[in-house]
């Protein structure tokens, strides 16, 4: 957005920048889920934030890292499944559980894009992965699919025309309906070969209404409202997808591990996984 | 196991106590909430972390520094949540022996905890205040090449750009804007925009000025003036936009101009040249229409409205024998006399088109106004014009228009006064009259029916139907008098009552009469063979202008030798005035014609005014009695008997110079018998056969062979 600034007799107003990223004083959701797994990218106002959340709903924390592991599971599925590209739409601070340290460990020659529209994520990101051949980090909105993709096509680690596992992790329900996130989706999928797949993650209220129109709010003041979706309204985004097994499910209980505690508790970490092929 | 198999910390999966203990601290870990990774994989790494603390456990005193490394690794693994030290802690209390060096180990685990704990705290920390400095640094690069970019765009702009605050007040305008303007970019600042009016404005813009300031929209554009500092005036297409504060507030509006002056003159001209006559300046057709439904959309309940339709009399002669450029320069000094006569009185003079010129009167006081005008504008006209060489006299004539603005019609009042000029035209030119609704109706049809008629005749809308003529000396049919029908596409079937008058006032009548004279020889052609037992004639009528025709004899010896009708089976019907008035050619025309055999009557004998001595003379041969003296024949009934006593000193007249009489128009057995007695030769009318088409012809005919209606042959007919 432009505004103008100046005085009435300076200089003529220039244009303001600036991003909700380096705005200190509000909290930032990158932040806040960096404090969420424990880490120290954060800020005063961060925390704050995150710590109001965890008062009202103590598992979060436990909620962020289930999600992560789900991410860890998921790329490791699609690179074991042959897909040796990746592109992490809204991939945030990327800190805990990389995507492309997991990725390397199943292929070497694995390739990540991290995509992020937070100008202090993109820079951390950068940062972390200089020297990393095979993974690099663009700032991009992933609610314009066509500049996302031509960016992410001229780093030139993506290619369009194999297989690419597309990742939309945690990120959706920073999507309004106003975007119109379905058609977002489609528009990847449309850029997508035959064989890619779309791994999803996405926060929903069916498991605890009360607690999760509590945790909408509080985001309410962010620069991110979230809007959680219903397991239905999640299924609706991945038309023209086919649902690997075992299908669009609680996040814990996607193909999990081991039987550690969460798949049993599944219903302790609402909101929706799947990955999806593309038809 | 030697101090090397212990430091490596590898292999030792064989010892039951480090597997057991392993296992108890990856159960532990996950359960105290570390979701992050499987159980197995933490199980990888407590399996790692357990042989080197039960290798420092066992040897009290050694270096607490594997101990420490293990607190750091559980903050590498991201294990940051001090609930999962609490956990660990506490499984080793409950699986190590006790003791103050197990105590001692313990602290060191939680001290590398806190060690690592800080460092990856500090690190991180730096890590994201540095992407900050960065980001803030690239977004600030952005920023002033945003700026530049702007400042350049905002300078060599060629449209003007201006920026004025919530007040109104113009803060900021780049050189394009101030030249625009007449003013110095310093001048201009200061300004206040609702002092920036033009009397061009249009109320809106203004309010839709305020509405933006409100913030109650967001864009406005529009063709503006404004007074340059020269108080010469540009036209400008302005743009505005508001540019809202954080909170959603008016903060700014930006105004982008673009000079449109000369195109805004270009449109003016264009805009009235489309509203003006080219030859004489004068509002045309377009301008006169907008005018007209001005008054009406004005008007009130007393309002009148008045208009003169003027035409030049003769002026396609001036034309074709002075020129164009003659007739061009007439018009242009009619048109300037026109125009200062009306504009004098306030009212608007168009040209219509042609010689043909309107005079507006917006607001009528009455009859009076319209006629004063017309008088005056004949009077412009009337007086001598010097063209070149050529000093011209030309005259004009008026229709006059006065009715209630109030739901005039601009199609009505035009035709109402073409329908009255056409009528002082008629009346003998050089004059004016007013439109008489009462003769209207009747006008408007047959002048609307005479600009139908040539493209009726090519569309071959005509027809012609016959009606039989019958003996009453043998009741057999005679001939047939050929009736002209048309087939309007809107009217229905028309008689010729309805169309021969127009016909004759445009001269349309000469090809219609052509027409029906071809078309009737060629079916009388064929009668000879198609009725056998008597040679039917066909009676065809002949308008006055068509005995005018120099061509009329040749005219009519080509259709008799195209058609093969032999010219004793045709009967040509003048009307007696048609006849009397005429004198010269058309008189050896019809002598030429009665020579070659064709037989002459004459039509409505009775209804003119007769020279009976001249009748003699003339190439005739037989009297048409018209329906009017036939009607007046009501048998016994009629006690004065003087309708009969005329029929029957015409018929007495008839005979003593030798002319057959033939009776039209009867209608009753009664007229017929008493015709018949007054010893009338022929008879035609409904109650003998109506009118019918060639192709009813042989039913027809029959039917009068067997004649049972007819008084029947006399025994001794009186004309025999």
């Amino acid at each position: 957005m432009v505004s103008l600034g100046g005085r009435s007799s300076g200089p003529p107003p220039r244009p303001v920048w600036a991003p909700a990223g380096l705005d200190l004083d509000r909290p930032n959701a990158a932040r806040v889920y960096d404090y969420y797994l424990g880490g120290a990218h954060n800020f005063a106002a961060d925390r704050a934030m995150a710590r109001e959340a965890i008062a009202d709903w103590p598992d979060l924390p436990l909620i962020m890292q289930a999600n992560r592991a789900f991410l860890r599971r998921a790329v490791r599925f699609v690179v074991r499944s042959g897909i040796s590209q990746l592109l992490d739409l809204g991939s945030g601070i990327p800190t805990v559980g990389n995507v492309h340290e997991v990725a390397e460990a199943e292929n070497q020659d694995a390739r990540v894009v991290y995509v992020d529209r937070d100008p202090v994520a993109v820079t951390h990101g950068q940062a972390l992965l200089s020297g990393n051949a095979n993974a690099t980090i663009i700032q991009s909105d992933l609610r314009d699919p066509g500049s996302t993709l031509a960016l992410a096509t001229a780093t030139g680690l993506i290619d369009l025309s194999e297989p690419i596992a597309v990742l939309l992790v945690a990120v959706l329900h920073f999507v309004p309906d106003t975007d119109d996130p379905a058609s977002i989706i489609d528009r990847y999928r449309q850029a997508m070969a035959p064989g890619s797949c779309l791994v999803i993650c996405h926060a929903s209220p069916d498991q605890q209404p009360r607690r999760a129109a509590t945790h909408q709010e509080l985001y309410s003041r962010t620069s991110t409202p979230m809007t959680m979706r219903s397991r239905e309204a999640v299924a609706a985004l991945l038309a023209g997808f086919g649902l690997v097994e075992p299908g669009l499910v609680l996040m814990a209980q996607w193909r999990p591990e081991d039987e550690s505690g969460l798949p049993r508790n599944a219903q302790r970490f609402p909101g929706y996984a799947a990955v999806a092929s593309r038809l | 196991m030697t101090d090397q198999d212990v430091s490596s910390g590898i292999g030792q999966g064989s010892d039951p106590l480090a597997e057991t203990l392993a296992g108890t601290l990856a159960r532990a870990i996950a359960e105290a909430g570390f979701a992050l990774m499987s159980l197995a994989e933490i199980e990888d790494l407590t399996r790692g972390w357990v042989p080197e603390l039960l290798h420092v456990l066992e040897r009290e005193g050694a270096d607490l520094e594997p101990a420490r490394r293990i607190g750091m690794a559980l903050v590498d693994a991201n294990m940051t949540n001090p609930g999962v030290l609490e956990t660990a802690l506490e499984v080793l209390l409950d699986h190590l022996p006790a003791g103050r060096w197990s105590s001692t180990v313990r602290a060191a685990v939680a001290a590398g905890y806190a060690a690592g704990l800080r460092r990856a705290t500090l690190a991180e920390q730096e890590q994201i205040a540095g992407a900050i400095i960065i980001a803030y640094a690239r977004v600030d690069r952005m920023a002033r090449e945003s700026e530049a970019r702007f400042r350049a765009l905002f300078d060599g702009s060629a449209v003007g750009i201006g920026i004025s605050d919530r007040t109104g007040r113009v803060v900021q305008v780049n050189q394009a804007l101030a030249t625009l303007l007449g003013y110095t970019v310093d001048e201009m600042c200061g300004f206040w925009v609702p002092e920036m009016t033009h009397p061009s404005d249009p109320p809106e813009i203004w309010d839709q000025y305020r509405r933006m300031m409100l913030g109650e929209i967001d864009h406005v554009r529009m063709e503006k003036a404004y007074y340059r500092k020269d108080n010469a005036v540009v036209w400008v297409d302005l743009t505005v936009s508001l540019i809202r504060d954080d909170q959603g507030n008016p903060q700014f509006a930006v105004a982008i101009m673009d000079d449109m002056t000369d195109r805004h003159h270009l449109q003016a001209t264009l805009s009235h040249q489309a509203l003006h006559d080219p030859l004489t300046g004068l509002p045309n057709r377009s301008l006169f229409a907008e005018r007209i439904a001005q008054v009406v959309a004005t008007a009130g309940p007393q309002s009148r409205m008045g208009v003169c339709y003027l035409d030049l009399d003769g002026f396609k002669r001036i034309n074709d024998t002075l020129g164009h450029d003659t007739g061009d320069q007439l018009l242009i000094t009619i048109a300037d006399r026109l125009g200062r006569c009306a504009e004098d009185r306030g009212h608007l003079v168009a040209r219509m088109g042609g010689d043909e010129f309107v005079l507006l009167v917006e607001r009528s006081a009455g009859m009076g106004q319209l006629a004063a005008l017309a008088e005056a504008a004949l009077a412009v006209v009337a007086v001598p014009i010097s063209v070149g060489p050529h000093r011209l006299r030309v005259t004009a004539s008026i229709g006059v228009v006065e009715c209630p603005a109030m739901g005039a019609d601009l199609g009505d009042i035009l035709k109402a006064a073409d329908v009255t000029l056409y009528r002082a035209k008629a009346a003998g030119r050089g004059r004016w009259l007013a439109y008489d609704p009462g003769t209207v109706a009747e006008l408007v049809a047959g002048y609307e029916l005479c600009a139908a008629l040539p493209d009726a005749l090519e569309r071959g809308e005509f027809s012609l139907v016959y009606q039989p003529i019958v003996g009453l000396s043998d009741g057999r049919p005679w001939g047939l008098e050929a009736l002209v029908r048309w087939h309007h596409p809107s009217l229905g079937l028309l008689t010729p009552d309805r169309f021969i008058g127009p016909a004759e006032e445009t001269g349309f009548i000469v090809q219609l009469g052509q027409h029906v004279l071809r078309e009737a020889c060629r079916e009388a052609a064929a009668w000879r063979e198609r009725f056998a037992g008597g040679e039917l004639f066909v009676s065809v009528n002949l308008a006055v202008a068509q005995a005018h025709e120099p061509s009329l004899v040749d005219e009519i010896k080509r259709t008799l030798v195209e058609t093969g009708l032999d010219p004793s089976q045709l009967q040509l019907e003048l009307t007696e005035s048609a006849l009397m008035s005429t004198a010269g050619a058309p008189l050896e025309a019809l002598r030429a014609l009665a020579d070659l055999g064709v037989r002459v009557a004459i039509d409505d004998f009775g209804t003119g005014y007769s020279n009976l001595a001249y009748l003699r003379s003339l190439p005739v041969h037989a009297l048409k009695l018209p329906q009017q003296l036939v009607g007046g024949l009501r048998g016994p009934a009629d006690r004065s008997k003087i309708d009969e006593r005329i029929v029957d000193a015409l018929i007495r007249l008839a005979h003593a110079i030798e002319l057959t009489v033939t009776a039209e128009g009867v209608e009753t057995q009664a007229q017929a018998e008493q015709l018949s007695a007054l010893g009338c030769d022929s008879v035609q009318g409904w109650h003998i056969a109506k009118p019918c088409s060639a192709d009813q012809l042989d039913r027809v005919i029959s039917r009068l062979g067997r004649a049972p209606h007819l008084p029947g042959p006399r025994a001794e007919p009186k004309s025999s």
